[in-house]
């Protein structure tokens, strides 16, 4: 049909709308719901700003419909910290190392490190930059966001961060 | 019981997070929570959404345009072309650089994807099927794509507007193709240098079209109230005061009924300074409708018609001696426009500050003439994060200086400090007009020489050519060099304006009575940090703690006019004023506190956070009593409260630079390289936050490795624009981002209040003339003189088997 | 950005799923991960006035043995494929080319089946799927019946399924146990499609490569079958000599497009460079 009803779970809460097929997921999360952490970069898909996580998959919202997130989880940043607003420790490991600075890709760039330290707790720099290659930044260069992951991946595991040797 | 020790000064200094300390951001609180405000958050009640319908071809005539069956559609409230904005005037549009430029297509097109009409909907689905709806019927005329061919005899017109315009906006023009020419240095004594020298070396080096692709493209909300007259303009503006000025010109709205706001802005690098038809479109329709409009570009539309950077075309000369002494510069520079000149420079700048050209050397004599064409383009240029032109000309120099050494026979980091201005030299006067403020060019070089151990790494690369030439590798070696002195900080009022407002930049500072501080300036961050180091400036001139100082920029009502954020000037001009209004507080607070210890204002030192009496040092005010004091407990005669306004006029530019080294390795089979090492050693002159210029260096390397090996915009001989998607312009991943080293000196600006240079754009200028020196050094054993950027694999295998590597 | 409109079906099972598709206009088309369909309806490059989604079908999705063959469920993502015990023990070409697919989050929704099915020269499980003698799995109105991958590529977006067909599995023989792999992808950077790509699937016996197959990505109208290539290096250890040959056999079949991945000229010598790179790391990897 070319308009759907639709229901699915974002950031905890059960949420439902009539939405034309075509809606793509980005456009329901930030219009419908107001959720306008995803950002959009791109219209082909390259650029992961729109990066949210779907049933433990990092999934770039925009090319994706609503309807297709049918009775799905959905996670966006607003999902992130806790409920009473005790910051992930990805969002702290960010400003703590400086891994970023306009701000637009970080969205996408910290609910895709969350998926990453689920799929592995202890990555490597190479791993980690592989893990995050479906993201793009432009203006940090990536090191320092390599280095907030370092330092979340080691406060979730209760590790002391160790900066690497340059 | 004892009293608690006082803390030291070392201890009050550390607290306040000022200057020098790695003061964490501020805007990251919202940033990670995904709170930021960019304009596409934004929503207002009954706000339209707007779309184009955009040329498919590169120049033709329009013969008719049919927008009936997209006005048709439910949802659509209107569809503007040129003949709907003639009537308000605003079909066309003056360019930052003198120019005129169509918003809507008027009679013609000249680039592909040239805006047509703009369609305004309920919502932006429907306006992009609206869109898809417009009918426009073409008559094709001859393309003009390459800039050399632009002013050939029998070159079609493209600019029929100004066809017989004998003069531009920078003077005569010698074809109806051609924009102006500017040419600075004594040309005679250049001449003459050449013809004597001993030796010397000439090489076309280009310099190709790219574009600053930030992640968010330009976007605007414009809302106008027709009861109140009001039009409020949100917008991804890096200079918010000059587009309401702008728009006050080009409008009949007057200013003060103009609001235009920048909120957070997803990165600009120079793409979001100048006026785009989606702006004027959204404003004009919000003015019809009456109701908010929305227009929101995707990623093809940013890169195929905002404004591009660089395609620069630089004929290259250096005479020397043949012991390796510079002696004469000689560069003419083509310079490709597209359609219309909407190069965002300062106005008596045309080719920006291209005369930057003869660099960090001595050169005694130098001259250089730029000529800019129009073509069958998406028109600009801007400043992709280069400072007007200094990417471009500090390329062909540092190039251009690897050329003549590998003539000469020279280490290219041998003959460049063999050519350094020195420090005795400073203030130097360039032979191109610019007295550069303060530089340590040795010290500089010598430190990164030791850091990267230069002299080892070209034994390696001897050993390795050996084994290349013995069949026992596939694999080169380059080691890329680029010493760069750039010129930021637009500036003096006496040379330095946009569209006649001169550029100084500004900072208003007020103290409240809780010792708490809200600083509002005339720049606009996109990224940078202002909201964080400008407080830690702020902090360490008046002594109130960085975290206890709020900072705002981009609302054109509440901040002081600034010229806006680009060009590496925020640091050396709106931080200049930032000092200079702190300065003013201080002064004040140093009065008050004088007359609440009753004492004279000289008989008063300063320690870090408040005035002590000399000799007498219990008795003290810290500026947070003062503070309170200002609002109740003044001098007689003078004003309560505690602010102050700088306007600030830079007395000169500064002049950053750097000491950039690149190994590299390439797999001659594939082109395939890789970046063994990048060590980036930069002179900002005093450092505010040495995390965030740390940050700047790494993201600025990293846009200047996605040009040197691999972006472009591309032309083809029809003008179909190719490789405008992120499928195909080069967006380094994290996996293919080098890792950067950093390292640096300070050599303070003496003319600037902290000293400080700017250093947003340094890694640009530095960065990619370092990549692709290492290229080219990489195969120099091999015959190569020159080859062009970008290096991507395939450029790099094609002069490999150019130089029948492959056989 | 924004697709034109369609009515979207979500079919509970693969019976309904191909009624469905029998029943709408030719513009109906199926919906998968949606990875490769959802960026060109967005660009306005394809439009269908239906889309039927399979992702409600749970008898498409799983990895199993039968016999000595593989059965892969059509909407396997890449991601699961990464994971999979049974892949990983049998056909482990295959993950070493899934990870050079794309970027992470296109892996969790891209499935093998669309990325075998739509005919687009630039995916790389095609070339994969003939490496390894792969079987689709068509099942239409009529039933279901086998095609082999090496006789599915007619020419861009053109292959051997009919109208109302949807691929619901691909079935793979198993490699012998120690038999040689590798997948040489020269790409841009991550995310693009290859600038040439070679899959190299061999056997080695006392010493020599017994069987061989050399299949080819992204260097012609459809995946390529190097049969030259391999005979050159079948009955040999590899030397030098023969390496060359199966360069310039595959070289020789390759006519890339021109884009900004290079010219013709590179694209053709890359295939070469590839097939060379992959043979010699197959055979490395091979045990006799």
């Amino acid at each position: 049909m070319s308009k759907s009803n639709v229901s699915m779970t974002v950031n905890g809460k059960a949420v439902a709308a009539e939405v034309e097929s075509r809606t793509l997921l980005i456009h329901y999360l930030r219009e419908n719901l107001s959720l306008t952490g995803p950002h959009i970069g791109c219209e082909t898909s390259h650029c992961g700003a729109c990066t949210v996580d779907i049933d433990g998959k990092s999934v770039k919202s925009c090319t994706i419909f609503a309807v297709q997130a049918a009775g799905a989880n959905v996670l966006t940043i607003e999902g992130m910290a806790a409920a009473d607003g005790t910051l992930h420790a990805l969002q702290e490991a960010f400003r703590e190392m400086h891994g970023l600075q306009c701000g637009y890709c970080t969205p996408g760039m910290i609910v895709r490190a969350h998926r990453l330290l689920q799929e592995n707790k202890n990555p490597s720099e190479a791993e980690i930059r592989l893990g995050i290659s479906g993201n793009l930044c432009r203006c940090t260069g990536y090191q320092n966001i390599v280095k907030a992951i370092q330092y979340a991946a080691a406060k979730i595991n209760g590790v002391e961060y160790k900066e690497a040797a340059e | 019981m004892n009293a608690p020790t006082p803390p030291t000064s070392l201890e009050r200094a550390e607290k306040l997070k000022g200057m020098g300390f790695k003061r964490k951001r501020v805007e990251d609180v919202r940033f990670t929570q995904g709170r930021g405000n960019y304009v596409d958050d934004i929503k207002l009640p009954g706000m339209l959404h707007g779309d184009f319908h955009r040329s498919s071809h590169a120049h033709a005539r329009i013969v008719k345009i049919d927008t009936s069956k997209a006005k048709a559609v439910p949802g659509v409230v209107a569809v503007l072309t040129a003949e709907e904005l003639k009537g308000v005037n605003l079909a066309w549009m003056p360019t930052l650089a003198g120019d005129v430029q169509m918003v809507l297509a008027d009679g013609k097109v000249l680039f592909q994807n040239q805006e047509i009409a703009f369609i305004v909907a309920t919502d932006r689905y429907i306006a992009a099927d609206a869109a898809d709806l417009v009918e426009v019927e073409y008559e094709a005329l001859p393309v003009v794509v390459d800039p050399f061919k632009a002013m050939d005899a029998d070159a079609p017109v493209l600019r029929e507007d100004i066809k017989d315009k004998k003069d531009g906006a920078h003077g005569p023009r010698k074809h109806y193709n051609h924009i102006f020419n500017w040419s600075v240095g004594d040309k005679d004594l250049t001449d003459a240098a050449f013809v004597k020298a001993e030796v010397s070396t000439k090489d076309l080096l280009s310099y190709q079209r790219v574009h600053p692709c930030p992640l968010e493209t330009c976007q605007t909300v414009c809302s106008y109230s027709k009861i109140t007259g009001d039009l409020t303009i949100y917008g991804t503006f890096q200079a918010p005061h000059v587009i309401r000025t702008v728009v006050a010109l080009i409008s009949s709205i007057p200013e003060q009924k103009i609001h235009v706001i920048s909120p957070d802005i997803g990165g600009g690098f120079g793409n979001k300074v100048g006026a785009y038809p989606g702006y004027i479109c959204a404003a004009v329709a919000s003015i019809v409708t009456g109701l908010p409009v929305k227009w929101v570009e995707d990623r093809i539309e940013n890169l195929s018609t905002t404004s591009f950077a660089r395609d620069y075309h630089m004929t290259t000369e250096i005479a020397a001696t043949r012991d390796g002494r510079v002696q004469a510069l000689r560069v003419h520079i083509l310079a490709d426009h597209g359609a219309f000149d909407a190069c965002a420079d300062p106005s008596k700048w045309p080719a920006g500050f291209s005369n930057i050209v003869t660099g960090s050397y001595d050169f005694p004599v130098a001259h250089l003439s730029v000529d800019g064409v129009y073509t069958n383009k998406a028109p600009g240029g801007v400043a992709y994060r280069c400072s007007f032109r200094v990417t471009e000309v500090v390329y062909a120099l540092e190039r251009a200086m690897d050329i003549m050494a590998q003539k000469l026979g020279m280490d290219p980091v041998d003959f460049r400090m063999k050519n350094f201005i020195k420090r005795e030299q400073f203030p130097y006067q360039s032979a191109l007009g610019w007295e550069y403020d303060s530089g340590d060019y040795h010290m500089a070089m010598d430190k990164a020489v030791a850091a990267i151990d230069y002299r080892k790494l070209r034994e390696e690369q001897k050993a390795k050519q050996e084994a290349f030439k013995r069949g026992e590798t596939r694999d080169i070696m380059g080691i890329g060099v680029c010493f760069f002195t750039e010129i930021v900080g637009a500036g003096p009022s006496k040379n330095c304006d946009i569209l006649g407002i001169a550029m100084f930049d500004s900072a208003e500072i007020r103290i409240h009575p809780t010792g708490r501080v809200l600083g509002r300036m005339g720049s606009k961050s996109q990224g940078q940090g202002h909201e964080t180091t400008w407080a830690q400036i702020i902090a360490t001139e008046i002594g109130i703690p960085a975290d206890d100082i709020a900072i705002e920029e981009g609302n054109t009502d509440t901040a002081p006019y600034g010229l806006g954020t680009y060009g590496s000037r925020s640091t050396p001009v709106a931080g200049a004023a930032i000092a200079m209004a702190a300065r003013k507080i201080k002064a004040k607070a140093q009065m008050i506190a004088a007359y609440l210890l009753e004492v004279h204002e000289g008989d008063l030192e300063w320690d870090v956070d408040r005035f002590k009496v000399k000799g007498n040092p219990e008795q003290f005010k810290t500026m947070a009593q003062l503070a309170w004091a200002a609002y109740n407990k003044v001098p007689p005669g003078m004003e309560p409260g505690l602010e102050a306004v700088s306007y600030y006029d830079p007395p000169n530019m500064t002049y950053p630079f750097g000491a950039y080294f690149c190994v590299m390795d390439i797999d001659v089979d594939t082109g395939v390289h890789k970046v063994r090492r990048f060590y980036a050693l930069d002179d900002c002159g005093t450092r505010i936050n040495p995390m965030i210029i740390e940050g700047q260096v790494h993201g600025g390397c990293t846009e200047g490795y996605g040009i040197a090996m691999g972006q472009e915009i591309v032309y083809d001989a029809a003008g179909n624009v190719k490789g405008a998607s992120l499928m195909d312009y080069f967006l380094p991943t994290a996996v293919e981002t080098p890792h950067w080293e950093t390292d640096f000196t300070v050599t303070p600006s003496p003319h600037h209040p902290i000293g400080a240079k700017g250093v947003g754009e340094s890694p640009n200028v530095g960065s990619v003339p370092c990549f692709s020196n290492a290229v080219n050094d990489a195969f120099k054993f091999l015959g190569n003189v020159h080859m062009s950027m970008p290096h991507d694999a395939y450029r790099v295998w094609q002069a490999a088997e150019d130089l029948g590597l492959h056989k | 950005m924004i697709p034109g409109t369609f009515d979207y079906h979500r079919p509970r099972g693969l019976a309904e799923a191909v009624a469905l598709l029998a029943s709408l206009d030719e513009d109906a088309r199926v919906i998968a991960g949606g990875h490769s369909l959802i960026p060109m309806m967005k660009l306005r490059l394809a439009a269908p006035t239906h889309l039927i989604d399979l992702a409600g079908i749970g008898e498409l999705k799983g990895v199993k043995m039968d016999g000595d063959t593989l059965v892969i469920g059509a909407m396997t993502t890449q991601h699961e494929l990464i994971l999979d015990a049974l892949i990983a023990a049998h056909a482990p070409i295959l993950i070493e080319a899934a990870v050079l697919i794309a970027d992470p989050q296109v892996r969790y929704m891209g499935t093998i089946g669309g990325n075998v099915a739509n005919g687009d020269p630039g995916n790389d499980m095609p070339a994969l799927m003939m490496a390894l003698d792969g079987q689709y799995v068509l099942t239409g109105p009529k039933g279901a019946r086998a095609v082999a991958a090496r006789a599915f590529y007619k020419g861009p977006y053109d292959t051997a399924a009919q109208p109302g067909e949807i691929l619901t599995a691909i079935r793979v023989k198993a490699p012998p146990a120690g038999h040689g792999y590798a997948y040489e992808k020269l790409k841009r950077k991550v995310g693009d499609y290859a600038t040439a790509a070679a899959a190299v699937v061999l056997t080695v016996s006392g010493g020599k490569i017994a069987t061989c197959a050399i299949t080819l990505t992204n260097v012609a109208d459809t995946p390529l079958d190097a049969t030259q290539a391999a005979a050159a290096v079948i009955g040999t250890a590899l030397d030098k000599g023969s390496l060359a040959k199966a360069a310039a056999a595959a070289e020789a079949i390759a006519s890339p497009a021109v884009d900004g991945r290079g010219s013709a000229q590179y694209r053709k010598k890359m295939s070469g460079v590839m097939t060379a790179r992959a043979l010699a790391r197959a055979f490395a990897r091979a045990q006799s």
